[in-house]
């Protein structure tokens, strides 16, 4: 349904203020990839990693330095209308609505330019708008939404025409917990309805949960493809340390990093504290290896526990 | 995909989107009473009897011009920003038909421009409304914010290739007032200037409407305003899908 090969963009910018230079970014590096069809393929990787670029150059929105890609077997640079008459899109985020319209007459338009007959369009409008939870609410302007409802009237915005294909780009960005579940249950029923779902997503546990399999994408090119179990079995194997410390310097975090079986090490910081998060091969105990390396620092509680995904993808994109 | 429907109902919801602009309502109210204002002075201090409404037409057009020109030029900026331009070039239409039911929006504001200047003229400087031909003067207004429209749909599909060109807005108001004949006739002009005017919807627009309402020939301007309509539509279709696809290719069409 989904067919990226040897993708590859660059963006030309220019640097300097006087004499300005041509300056090239590839955002981009040969990104290959297949989607089956009924399949929810996650694109999982952090800001900045080239999932939004692969997204629009899918959709047609950019076209692609080199390398080919094909939807529902059309070209996105040869057919591009085609394309995007079959597919459906939704980016994250507050923009892409008609702010000073009502939710109906944003659909109601979209409908019009998606080819929605006069006949079925109004019931087709109460059936999305049921779909995604908005029912009752389409008549208030677009500006007085919260980012949750314009979430949603996004993803009904993409699935109005009922494209066989549907991406979404990052669809639960700065949504609270409570309507991201509700996000998240519409695109498993977007998927239980047949439909063949692109997600990108930086957030572990929606990957997790929702994908039938993932690449994960870092700088550009893709570092790990799989199911969620195999990315966590292939990356991670043993078990994952947790200590939680105060004052630790870079020289022992790389003290750390330098034990015998150790794979990876990431730190995070919350407020005054650090936790490292020790990745090890086999089941290998590290935790008196780890202690002494530390000591001088405090160390506040250690926990081992099984691998996640967010390991996997920490130990495939290095630690950013 | 049905064009007429398209063209209608982008037509309406634009036309509802501009009812709620503030800014939008407030300087097109405004602007054409200043302008009307203006140009009665002007043409009064003159003493030539009978320029009345000469004047008042001219000050009407300059209005729709300004609405026509600001609100194409603004319309695909706008649309960049608030994240639709996106969405409207994804769409499976081609992008002039998109839009050109917002140009369209746009020029047919541009109408109450020409209403309010007559009417404030009748009011405040007893400006006679007599028609000489009053139904071509009917034919000839709509004929004339149309083909404005359609020119608006030509300089919006730079806007789409350029981030900044709607900058380029400001500065074709004036030229085109004057090359057009809307502050005083273009005899005035030097000879060179006048195959610019020829080629100028303003120009052709506001010579129906002065001929329709004054006395004169109006079918030849009519002929004229169609023509450059043709004109303009055959030229945003040709440039809406080139600057559609270097905008894919050069990335301008989201801000991030």
């Amino acid at each position: 349904m989904i067919e990226a090969i040897e993708l590859r963009r660059t963006y030309r910018t220019t640097t300097g203020v006087i004499r300005r230079r041509p300056l090239d970014v590839e955002a981009v590096r040969g990104v290959s990839f297949c989607v089956e069809r009924g399949e929810l393929f996650g694109l999982l990787g952090p800001n900045g990693a080239g999932k939004t670029t692969t997204i629009k150059m899918l959709i047609t929105l950019l076209l692609p330095t080199s390398g080919q890609a094909r939807v529902l077997g059309c070209d996105v640079v040869e057919n591009a209308r085609e394309v995007r008459k079959r597919i459906g899109y939704v980016f994250g985020g507050d923009r892409g609505l008609y702010e000073r319209l009502s939710a109906y007459d944003n659909l109601r338009y979209f409908a019009e330019l998606y080819g929605v007959s006069g006949q079925k369009q109004r019931a087709r409008i109460d059936e999305v708008l049921e779909l995604v939870g908005l029912a009752g609410r389409e008549k208030e302007r677009v500006e007085g939404y919260s980012r949750g409802m314009r979430q949603r009237l996004h993803i009904a915005r993409g699935i109005l025409h009922d494209p066989e294909v549907v991406f979404l780009d990052e669809p639960t960005i700065g949504v609270d917990p409570v309507g991201a579940r509700g996000l998240r249950q519409t695109i498993a029923d977007l998927v239980a309805a047949g439909k063949t779902v692109l997600l990108t997503t930086h957030y572990m546990f929606e990957a997790d949960a929702l994908c039938d399999r993932i690449a994960v994408i870092a700088k550009g090119e893709i570092v790990g493809e799989g199911t969620p179990a195999e990315l966590k079995a292939r990356v991670v194997e043993g078990r994952v340390t947790e200590i939680e410390v105060f004052g630790a310097d870079q020289v022992t975090v790389e003290r750390v990093r330098a034990l015998e079986g150790v794979t990876a090490v990431a730190v995070e910081n919350r407020d005054q504290k650090q936790i490292l998060v020790v990745q090890a091969t086999g089941e290998r105990e590290l935790t008196a290896p780890i202690l002494a390396v530390l000591n001088g620092v405090e160390v506040v509680r250690v926990s081992s526990r099984e691998p996640t995904l967010e390991d996997a993808y920490v130990a495939l994109v290095g630690g950013e | 995909m049905n064009a007429l429907r398209i063209v209608r109902i982008g037509f309406v919801i634009n036309l509802r989107m501009l009812g709620t602009s503030g800014f939008f309502l407030l300087t097109s109210t405004i602007q054409p009473v200043i302008f009307a204002t203006v140009a009665f002075y002007m043409f009064k201090s003159g003493g030539r009897s009978g320029t009345l409404l000469y004047a008042a037409l001219g000050a009407g057009m300059m209005g729709v011009w300004s609405t026509t020109l600001f609100g194409s030029g603004g319309m695909i900026q706008w649309q960049r920003w608030q994240g639709t331009l996106e969405l409207g070039v994804g769409a499976p239409p081609p992008m002039a038909l998109v839009y050109l039911p917002f140009t369209l929006a746009n020029a047919f504001t541009g109408m109450y421009a020409l209403a309010a200047t007559l009417v404030w003229g009748r009011i405040v400087f007893g400006v006679p409304l007599h028609f000489v031909h009053p139904w071509l003067f009917l034919l000839a207004l709509p004929a004339s914010v149309v083909a404005l429209g359609l020119m608006g749909l030509v300089l919006a599909s730079t806007f789409v290739l350029y981030r900044y060109a709607n900058a380029l807005s400001n500065l074709l108001e004036y030229p085109v007032w004057i090359a057009s004949g809307l502050v005083f006739s273009t005899q005035v002009l030097p000879a060179w200037t006048r195959p610019i005017s020829w080629v100028l919807p303003p120009y052709w627009g506001i010579l129906a409407l002065r001929h329709a309402a004054l006395g004169g020939e109006v079918w030849g301007p009519l002929a004229m305003l169609t023509l450059l309509s043709i004109a303009s539509l055959a030229i945003s279709t040709l440039t809406f899908g080139l600057f559609e696809h270097l905008a894919r290719a050069r990335a301008t069409l989201s801000l991030t």
